[in-house]
């Protein structure tokens, strides 16, 4: 009875220490900021849950309409600025987000892609976290039990299968990117920079600009660009898909500038995007084919042909897929077809 | 052969530079080589030392490097292999995107794509490897053995290649280059100096590929207009391997049996060279043959010297467009020196312009093909055939000259090994 009543006592006690309880945590500015990273992804708190479902404060979803093709992952976006900072809208290109912010992608696969929220196993969340010396890139990878990302600095590959859309099964060979690799597509003259988060590739712009999360959005936006959107000229989509997928690269800024072949939304010149350009140091990957792209005749095009191979040395891009993406090739070959044939 | 050309008093300054606590990361041979080496390569911090042990590696994806002032050494040619079979990803079997940075001591072999590469960086040193695809030419072997593009201070040293179906040793967009005691054999091109500007390739050994040694300059790349190459002291004989680059590629143009080979480039110089045994050239200088659209390019080869070369047995069975011909007209062979010819050219949506073009040949016969202009075709040669064509002195470029530090490497090198 006595221990009952104190049991009774303890009660309001519990009630009351709930009640004073700090509020959840915030995302751990130290950690992020910390030169050395952090062993695991808890650590930097930006979810609130062990398996990154539930973003923390300040932590914002995004959607991108033209993504880069990464073996048919599903991708989760975030951002996260930290307390009293604002993005600045800088153009249609990269928004410019203030030193303390993190860029936060997972990747993974549905059992059956057809049923996207079901079964879904993360393989690994990428963060590009914005320190005061530029942007570092790091990787985790979540264990079996989906309850832990531990960072990987050296790479990893990993089997994954899934049912596509077709309802075939897939096997991949998932690669999991070095801090390197990284490196590969984010350096642009030599500085890590963001790669997906253009303005003009943004759909929620205006959103966030309404919630104060982002300063100097122009109140009337061009519409981005979805690439798979079949209602648009094949001329645009064809080329949001090329800077999405090529352009960090193949860029003046990136590591393929020495190919002279650069494929973003800036560049004009069909002879630097490709049109009747012969191949510098493309070696097999010439497919036998004498120019990047022969309008009128994607089966005489290096660039479709790259983008349909699996070879290393070979394919295009050099990293991030291991499988052919069959819609974009379709998408490619249309595009290079519906140009005017000059032979 | 010619001294060094690199300042002696820098041992002071490597000292004061080395840092204190540069340490040796060890990689022995083993599973899991991979991820092992790879971490190895990022771990590394300046002055670091990557050491892989003797023994087999076996790699599954490219390696790379991007840690600036950091040596990768094997325990030696033969000694230290990476083995690339089973490359599942990436273009390169090792990338380098730092400056500084000494890739030594390993045979690489069957790398997917190009072997050593290394991206816009400064002062990179290659040496004592030996890139090699091992099933012999194919076109389906990787493009380059070493490929140091878009760098600055290039030095490629006692380094092997063999099987390359694009060029063994190629060096492009690059600025002062030293390519040298090397040597390339059964690649498509053996030495390839592209859009480069000062290069010196001077004791090297070119045989058994489909073109010995050439200078190249193409169109619409970020750094154009190539020129200022040394080509000597070099022994080009015997390149014999018929030609089996894939289509498409600049290199499958050049004619199975060509010794040396100057395209679109100037101030280049071909010097006290031995020259034997290229069917179908013993030194071909030609213009780049495409259309282009780069309005600041120029497709001829001018200021060119070919001089004290020694040549033997070349030229005795061309396989170019109309050599057959042009050889039977000069009584079976060509001689050792051929030009074709070319001064003039269009400019891309502009007018055709006649350059004063400036050789100096004193090296022959010589054969003038008289094709003037850019893009005429081969059947249309005139060919003319003379002692010398020596339209006055061209000066020669000076030697390439590297940073202290970098060319200390060399010169304890040799102290070392006498």
């Amino acid at each position: 009875m006595l221990r009952r009543l104190i049991l009774l006592a303890l009660i309001p006690a519990a009630m009351a220490l709930a009640a004073v309880a700090p509020p959840r945590p915030p995302p751990n500015d130290a950690a992020l900021m910390a030169d050395e990273p952090a062993p695991n992804l808890a650590d930097y708190r930006l979810f609130t849950d062990a398996g990154a479902r539930t973003p923390n404060a300040r932590v914002t979803p995004y959607a991108i309409a033209t993504p880069l093709f990464s073996d048919y992952a599903a991708k989760s976006r975030y951002f996260y600025l930290p307390p009293g900072k604002t993005a600045q809208y800088a153009g249609p290109g990269l928004i410019d987000f203030p030193v303390g912010t993190v860029l936060i992608k997972t990747f993974a696969y549905p059992a059956d892609v057809r049923r996207p929220d079901q079964a879904v196993r993360k393989i690994e969340t990428r963060l590009l976290i914005h320190r005061a010396a530029g942007w570092v890139a790091l990787t985790y990878v979540w264990n079996d039990s989906q309850d832990q990302a531990v960072l990987r600095r050296a790479g990893l590959r990993v089997p994954v299968s899934f049912v596509g859309e077709d309802g075939a099964r897939r096997d991949i060979d998932y690669a999991v990117p070095n801090v390197n690799q990284c490196k590969q597509c984010h350096s642009q003259n030599g500085e890590l920079q963001p790669i997906g988060v253009k303005a003009r590739n943004l759909v929620q712009l205006p959103a966030w600009a309404a919630q104060g999360r982002i300063s100097g959005v122009p109140a009337v936006l061009a519409p981005p660009i979805r690439w798979d959107d079949a209602s648009l000229p094949l001329e645009r989509r064809g080329r949001a898909y090329l800077d999405a997928n090529c352009g960090h690269c193949h860029s003046r800024a990136g590591l393929a500038s020495n190919s002279g072949l650069y494929l973003t939304l800036e560049e004009t010149d069909p002879a630097v995007l490709g049109v009747g350009k012969r191949p510098v140091a493309a070696g097999k990957g010439s497919g036998g084919l004498d120019v990047s792209i022969d309008p009128g005749h994607p089966d005489r095009s290096i660039l479709l042909y790259r983008m349909a191979s699996i070879e290393p040395g070979v394919m295009m891009p050099q990293l991030g897929r291991t499988v052919v993406h069959q819609e974009a090739v379709d998408l490619i070959r249309a595009y290079i077809a519906a140009m005017p044939a000059t032979r | 052969m010619r001294p060094f050309t690199v300042l002696a008093t820098t041992t002071a300054l490597l000292l004061a530079v080395t840092p204190a606590l540069a340490k040796t990361l060890a990689v022995p041979a083993g599973p899991n080589a991979q991820e092992r080496i790879q971490t190895a390569l990022i771990d590394a911090k300046p002055g670091d030392t990557v050491a892989l042990g003797a023994g087999r590696f076996e790699l599954t994806d490219g390696l790379s490097l991007d840690v600036a002032g950091v040596t990768v050494t094997g325990a030696g040619v033969g000694k230290t292999i990476l083995a690339f079979d089973g490359q599942k990803g990436e273009a390169e079997g090792l990338l380098v995107t730092a400056s500084r940075d000494v890739i030594r001591g390993f045979t690489m072999q069957n790398a997917k794509g190009n072997g050593v590469k290394s991206k816009g960086v400064d002062q990179i040193t290659m040496r004592d490897l030996l890139v090699e695809w091992t099933g012999g030419p194919k076109a389906t072997n990787g493009s380059y053995g070493v490929y140091p593009v878009a760098s600055t201070h290039v030095l490629i040293d006692h380094v092997t290649v063999r099987g390359a179906s694009d060029a063994g040793i190629y060096v492009g967009q690059s600025q002062n280059v030293i390519v040298q005691f090397s040597r390339a054999e059964f690649n498509v091109a053996g030495i390839e100096i592209e859009n480069c500007y000062n290069a010196d390739v001077h004791d090297n050994v070119a045989t058994h590929n489909a073109g010995g040694i050439l200078v190249f300059d193409l169109p619409g790349l970020p750094q154009m207009g190539g020129h200022s190459t040394r080509v000597s002291h070099n022994q080009v004989v015997d390149n014999d391997t018929p030609n089996f680059a894939p289509k498409g590629n600049t290199v499958a143009g050049v004619p199975t049996g060509t010794g040396v080979m100057i395209m679109a480039n100037r101030d280049v110089h071909v010097f006290d060279n031995h020259i034997d045994g290229n069917a179908s050239a013993g030194v071909m200088l030609v213009a780049y043959l495409q259309t282009f659209t780069d309005v600041t390019y120029n497709p001829l080869p001018r200021d060119i010297a070919v001089h004290g070369n020694t040549f033997g047995h070349n030229g005795f069975a061309p396989v170019w467009p109309g050599g057959a011909e042009v050889a039977k007209a000069m009584g079976g062979s060509i001689p050792p020196v051929m030009w074709d010819g070319i001064v003039t050219y269009t400019h891309p949506g502009g007018a055709a312009e006649t350059v004063a073009v400036k050789l100096s040949i004193t090296d022959g016969p010589v054969a003038n093909l008289g094709l003037k202009v850019q893009g005429a075709p081969a059947s249309g040669a005139r060919p003319a055939v003379t002692a010398t064509l020596d339209m006055g002195p061209i000066p020669l470029p000076p030697p390439v000259s590297l940073p202290a530090a970098q060319g200390q490497l060399i010169l304890d090198e040799v102290s070392t090994r006498r």
